[in-house]
């Protein structure tokens, strides 16, 4: 492993672009593509289910994956690991699951406005099923959280709190330990978003108090179409089945079912094995660089990207002013040149960004913009990438017509 | 560093100094077009004469590709019929889809300075909204 670690990321090898939408989806490692590819060259079964060798290599590589996302996670045991497709289908399982059953009309659902959409809607959902009402944390100015107004929304009426554990749009870390004991003070649960926290900074759930925590895969390096959720056992244990059919049963009868102990329980149908199989590579990846390398490579970068942004005139960034608090993302507006219209430049000089509302158009709305452009670096990002945006980005505004 | 042919100069003065983007209080015709997707909006802002469109305006915000192709629609429309305009916006539509002739083109004046959106996918919503807008205008009134 080389301090050039494009060099492992084969399709920044090959492409001449400064991507800067990991907070979108990461690259894959070359080690991820071959664990996908061996796992069906080689171990290609349906595992669980037969009595045969490959079979059984099928489900060691499955359950060795959820052993690795355990571990990666913090989680006192793996049966504590559901796969599942992606961070959307876990915070789903948890609203339709532990949602529906446990919340009643006249509870309360707290999230906040910073939210991804794929944590807020499941709860909309959850409260017009119920007839709970769906409260929200606002953020302040710079997008951070007033614990003491987080704690006065927390009454004995709120069932559940979801949060996210870093923002999508602002790159802001949010302080997950105290609000899980704020909802732990009134019996509430804590379901976090953990999609652009994993990928960042080490995730142990029963330190932060996390009661259900889903990620996925494809942010994290890994293979897009797998994501795991972590929920605590004895929670697990009483919610009933999310999805059901094959897999997910002890056993069947005309009328009814026994359903499987967990986690198999919320694994119906075949599951993605060989996506187990990239994300354990991934995982196994991330642990051998090292959290110390990604923070200070990313920190190096956004720093470097945030002062350069800030000298730029017409440029306003979102969220705080310290690089330290953006986890490698950085939102930003070009003074009258629509976010689409930046994008489309940049990406005419190279330069891989995302606009638009990043599906977050509450917090969009709360903090007064349309839409927004995101860069977002990961620990392959380097000076030169930093240099194709920022040497792009001061153009934009003279090749739309304006002046200065 | 490149530049990007496809903002060319007339897209960035229809963008920064459009001439049909304004309030019309007279308007017969309002019609409001939004692409949800991308959140490009406008509202189109239609006096009639006849059959014939006097005078039009709007006002949105949106990208510089909505915004310019409306003005630039709005200076080829206003003294036309309802039927030449119309007739224009399928002629606008098949240049984006890449179906017309260079002479066809060529007739669409400053709009075909929007030709390159046949090649971006992404951005034809944004070309369209006026024309599509300004079709729906036109049909609500023969209806009506």
């Amino acid at each position: 492993m080389s301090t050039n670690y494009k060099a492992d990321f084969p399709l920044l090898a090959q492409r001449d672009v400064a991507y800067l939408d990991s907070a979108a989806t990461a690259q894959r490692p070359q080690c991820v593509l071959d664990a996908e590819r061996e796992f069906y060259t080689r171990h290609n079964a349906n595992p669980l289910r037969g009595l045969y060798p490959l079979s059984i290599e099928a489900t060691e590589a499955l359950e060795s994956a959820r052993t690795a996302v355990a571990r990666f996670l913090g989680a006192a045991q793996s049966e504590e690991i559901v796969f599942t497709r992606n961070t959307t289908e876990g915070l789903n399982l948890v609203a339709y699951s532990y949602g529906l059953s446990h919340v009643k009309a006249g509870d309360e659902i707290l999230i906040s406005t910073m939210e991804h959409h794929s944590n807020i809607l499941p709860w909309q959902m959850v409260c017009r099923q119920t007839g709970a009402q769906l409260k929200f944390m606002e953020c302040e100015p710079d997008g951070s959280l007033d614990l003491n107004k987080v704690e006065a929304l927390i009454t004995a009426r709120t069932r559940i709190v979801a949060l996210q554990q870093v923002s999508n749009v602002l790159g802001r870390e949010y302080p997950i330990r105290a609000v899980a004991e704020l909802a732990h003070r009134v019996g509430a649960v804590l379901v976090v978003d953990g999609a652009q926290s994993t990928p960042h900074l080490p995730v142990h759930v029963q330190e932060l108090g996390a009661d259900f925590l889903a990620f996925s895969g494809h942010k994290l390096y890994g293979p897009m179409g797998i994501g795991a959720l972590y929920g605590r056992r004895e929670l697990l244990e009483e919610m009933p089945p999310f999805l059901t059919g094959g897999e997910m049963i002890e056993s069947v009868t005309r009328e009814g079912a026994v359903f499987a102990e967990v986690p198999h329980k919320f694994e119906a149908g075949t599951v993605n094995a060989a996506g187990a199989s990239g994300l354990h590579a991934a995982i196994d990846y991330v642990e051998r660089v090292g959290f110390d390398t990604i923070h200070a490579r990313e920190l190096s970068v956004t720093a470097d990207a945030l002062a350069r942004m800030r000298a730029l005139p017409h440029v306003r960034i979102l969220g705080s002013d310290q690089a330290e608090e953006h986890n490698g993302i950085l939102t930003f507006v070009v003074d009258n040149v629509h976010p689409h219209d930046v994008s489309e430049l940049l990406a005419a000089d190279g330069v891989a960004v995302r606009a638009g509302h990043h599906c977050a158009e509450p917090l969009h709305r709360f903090l007064g913009y349309h839409a927004t452009v995101r860069a977002s670096f990961a620990f392959y990002n380097d000076k030169t990438d930093v240099d194709r945006l920022i040497g792009s980005l001061s153009t934009v505004r003279g090749r739309m017509g304006y002046d200065d | 560093m490149t530049t990007n042919p496809f903002y060319n100069e007339i897209l960035t003065e229809h963008n920064v100094r459009p001439e049909f983007k304004h309030d019309l209080p007279d308007a017969d015709l309002v019609l409001d077009g939004v692409n949800p997707s991308c959140g490009d909006e406008i509202r189109l802002k239609l006096k009639l004469d006849g059959d014939t469109i006097a005078d039009g305006a709007f006002v949105g915000d949106g990208c510089a590709i909505s915004q310019a192709s409306t003005d630039i629609m709005l200076g080829m429309i206003v003294g036309k019929s309802r039927e030449e305009a119309l007739w224009l916006g399928d002629l606008f539509l098949r240049m984006i889809r890449g179906e017309a002739s260079e002479e066809e083109i060529d007739s669409l004046e400053e709009a075909s300075a929007l030709r390159d959106v046949s090649h971006m996918p992404a951005r034809v919503k944004c070309a369209m909204l006026g024309w599509r807008t300004l079709r729906e205008a036109l049909g609500e009134k023969a209806s009506s």
